[in-house]
C-alpha cells in the first residue's frame, strides 16, 4: 500500500500528512507534484490542506483543474481511495469529485480548535472504524459546506454524510463536516485527521479513519 | 481588442458572510438605507474575438461553480 500526498503550490499540510501516513499509520508514501507527476504505483491518494494556488478565484478551483487532479478523478472513478482534508476537500468538490461546496464561515472568523464529531453513516471504508465520537482539529476560513435542497436529500439518502460537528462551529448545512461520494471510496471533510496521530499531538482519533488506507488491499 | 466584463454572484439562497459584515459596517458608518449587501467579483477578459459559447463554457469551466455561484457577462469596447 502506497500513499500519494499530492502537492499543488500553496499546500501546507502535505508535511504532516506524508509523517503521519508513515510514522503512525504505517504505510508507505510520497509526494506527487501537480504538474508532472503521476499516481503510477500509488494505491490512494491524499489531498492535503493548505491555501492550493493561493486560493484565487475560489477555494481548491485552480488546484482542482491541475494535472494531477484529472488524474486523481480517473483514479477515483476505479474506486481506489481517495481522502482530501480541509484544502483537499476544497478540492474535491471543487473537481466534482464530491457533492456540494465551502464557503466562507458563517462569521468571518478563521476558526482554528478541536472540535467533536461524530460519524454519521458507517458504511464507507473511512468511517467503519469510527465506532464512538471523535476529537479532530479545525482550521479554516472557509469550511462551511452548502448543498441544495435536493442535493442534501440525495446524500442523506445515500447515506454520503461521513462526518457531522456535535457542535457546529461554521454554519455548515445540516452539520455537516464530512461527505464520501456515492461509492464510498472518496472522502473529503474540514477537520485534520493528519494532524491528530499520534497523543503527542494531542489526541490519535484521526488514526481511527486513517488506518483504512492500512487496511486496503494494495 | 474585445473586452468582456464576467461577473459572478452568490446564488440568492446562500448567505453572504462578507456581505452581512459589510451591511452592518456602512449602516454604523449612518447609511441606514443599506438593507443588504452581497458581494460578487468582477473579471476582464480580453479576447481576440467574441464567441459567446465559449464565454460560457469559461464560465461554467472553470470562473464560476455552478453549485454556488450565478454568472452574467457582457461585451465591451
Amino acid at each position: 500500500m502506497k500513499v500519494a500526498v499530492l502537492q499543488f503550490p500553496g499546500s501546507n499540510c502535505d508535511q504532516d500528512a506524508l509523517k503521519a501516513l508513515r510514522d503512525d499509520v504505517g504505510v508507505d508514501a510520497d509526494y506527487v507534484w501537480h504538474n508532472d507527476g503521476s499516481l503510477n504505483g500509488f494505491d490512494a491518494v491524499f489531498v492535503p490542506g493548505g491555501f492550493s494556488y493561493g486560493d484565487y478565484l475560489r477555494c481548491g478551483a485552480m488546484a482542482s483543474r491541475s494535472a494531477i487532479m484529472q488524474e486523481t478523478i480517473r483514479f477515483a472513478k476505479e474506486g481506489r481511495p481517495v481522502i482530501g482534508a480541509c484544502n483537499g476537500f476544497q478540492i474535491l468538490t471543487e473537481s466534482g469529485l464530491l457533492p456540494g461546496a465551502l464557503l466562507k464561515n458563517e462569521r468571518q472568523k478563521f476558526i482554528c480548535k478541536d472540535v467533536m464529531l461524530e460519524a454519521v453513516n458507517r458504511t464507507s471504508i473511512w468511517t467503519a472504524a469510527v465506532d464512538r465520537t471523535i476529537s479532530l482539529p479545525i482550521a479554516h476560513g472557509e469550511g462551511r459546506y452548502v448543498i441544495d435542497a435536493d442535493g442534501l436529500k440525495r446524500i442523506q439518502d445515500q447515506e454520503q454524510i461521513a462526518f457531522r460537528y456535535v457542535s457546529n462551529p461554521n454554519g455548515s448545512v445540516d452539520d455537516i463536516a464530512g461527505v464520501v461520494n456515492e461509492a464510498g471510496n472518496v472522502l473529503g471533510l474540514m477537520p485534520h485527521p493528519e494532524r491528530a496521530t499520534k497523543e503527542l499531538l494531542g489526541g490519535n482519533d484521526g488514526l481511527l479513519i486513517l488506518k483504512a488506507l492500512s487496511l486496503v488491499n494494495a | 481588442m474585445p473586452r468582456v466584463r464576467v461577473y459572478v454572484t452568490l446564488k440568492p439562497a446562500l448567505l453572504d458572510s462578507a456581505g452581512r459584515t459589510v451591511t452592518s459596517s456602512l449602516q454604523h458608518l449612518g447609511f441606514d438605507e443599506v438593507s443588504d449587501v452581497r458581494i460578487g467579483k468582477l473579471i476582464h477578459l480580453d479576447v481576440e474575438k467574441v464567441e459567446e459559447s465559449r464565454i460560457k463554457e469559461m464560465c461554467q469551466k472553470l470562473l464560476a461553480n455552478p453549485v454556488i455561484e450565478d454568472f452574467s457577462y457582457e461585451v465591451v469596447g
